[in-house]
Formats: structure tokens, sequence, C-alpha cells
């Protein structure tokens, strides 16, 4: 995302023509990662939340099927920007885990033993 | 104040089943004394644990669902806390996401009903290529 500053400078600059219908494009690079005229190489797919896709409502902390899509080998929260989990999804999820480490259902560190 | 609870703990694997029973029982009677009202237990069976409990590394998992106040849950957390067995225990109130799942499945239900409104085209106009 470090790389979005680029784009929106370049933005500013150009506001005072047309700039309203610029900023769809805008919202682009943050999410859908379209080459820009920096050139990325390949596209990479938008990552859409799982949650709200398959309209998972609960994230319960006894889902521990679910929960561990979002865990990483060494037991840490997989972040936003890997998974593509909505923030308040990532909000939900990261406290369910939370509750499942504390009654041992998830590791704090490591694979489960 | 009535609120919903769930108290999740875990036993160690080699207690007898009639002792698990007698715990339970032995809980239950503490939810009704204190004017509580149990729901729901559930024995969800031997589980491997995530990471070593007192050198254990399997328990027994046991889920209690019940109405009641907040210091009901205080005396049952003492009570769990003084039974030897008892390796872990995890208390959660679950009346208000229940009531907030509940919302948003009445607004799924109402949208179902009413066909979908027709989606705003969005403007797909092409920014001109103007140079400043």
């Amino acid at each position: 995302m470090a790389d979005e500053t680029r784009p929106t400078s370049g933005e500013g600059q150009s506001s005072g023509g047309g700039g309203g219908e610029r900023r769809p494009q805008r919202s682009g690079p943050g999410g859908g990662r379209e080459g820009g005229p920096g050139g990325r190489k390949y596209f990479r797919r938008k990552k859409v939340c799982k949650f709200c896709t398959e309209k998972i409502d609960s994230i319960n902390y006894k889902d521990v099927r679910l929960l561990a899509q979002f865990v990483a080998e060494s037991g840490k929260i997989v972040p936003r920007r890997l998974t593509g989990v909505c923030t308040p999804h990532q909000r939900r999820l990261s406290s369910a885990i939370k509750l499942a480490r504390n009654i041992a259902l998830l590791p704090f560190a490591g694979r489960a033993a | 104040m009535n609120r919903t609870y769930e108290l999740m703990f875990i036993v160690r694997p080699d207690m007898p089943e009639e002792e698990q029973d007698k715990l339970i029982s032995y809980l239950e009677n503490a939810v009704t004394t204190s004017g509580g009202q149990v729901k729901n237990v559930e024995k969800m069976g031997k589980r491997r644990l995530a990471y070593t409990v007192r050198k254990f590394h399997d328990g027994l998992y046991i889920l209690l669902t019940f109405q009641g106040s907040g210091g009901l849950v205080h005396e049952l957390e003492r009570r769990l806390r003084v039974n030897e067995p008892v390796i872990k225990f995890l208390s959660v109130r679950i009346d208000e996401e229940q009531k907030r799942l509940d919302k948003i499945k009445a607004i799924r239900d109402s949208k179902r009903k009413v066909p979908p409104a027709p989606a705003t085209p969005e403007p797909a106009g092409e920014a001109p290529a103007v140079t400043a």
C-alpha cells in the first residue's frame, strides 16, 4: 500500500481539471492492483472478504475450523492485507481467535501440539 | 439483570463420567439457587489441547449455557477455580451477539421479500486525458 502515495500526489496536481471522474480510478490501486503508469508486471486478483461473500454472520470462538484458516503456522493472526478480510470482520475474527486461544482451542504460538 | 452467558470449561481427561455429571449438577445447582436458569449443557467430548495445560495434552470440554446475573458468573468461576479436576474455563456473554445476529437475519429476511431495487448504473465515463 505504500506505493499508493505516488499516484495520489499526481492526482492532487491534476485535480483542477476533471478530477471528479478520476476518483474511481484512484480507488483502484488500493484493492484492484491494475497496472498503473508505474507498470506493475502482473495483475493480482482483488481479494474479497470471505465473511461478506459467504455471508457468515457469526464468528464464534468455538468454530476452530473457520478460525484456523486465519491463523498462520506460527500461531499468529494473519493480517487483513494478506487475507482480504474487511475491517469489521477482522475485528470480530481477531477477538474470536483470542478467545479460542484462552480456552486452548488455538495455540498462542506454534502449531497445535 | 438477566443475561445469557456461556461457560466453557475443560476438565482433566481421566475424569470418570459420573464425576463429570456430579460437577455439572453442582454447577446447575449454583445457577438455580441464585435465580438463574440453565439453558443447555453440552459435553463436547475429548479434544486435543492446543498447548499443554497443567501437564495435560488432552481435555474434556464441557459447555454450559445459562441465564443469570454477572454475580452468578463470578460465583461459578470461583467454584471452578477451587475444583481440582477443572484445568481451564472461559465465560462469555452471548446475548448481545445473539441480538445482533437476529437483527441481521431480520434485515435479510425483509430484503428477500421485497424484490431488489434496480442497481444504479455506475457512470463508466472515461476520464478525458487532460494534462494540467
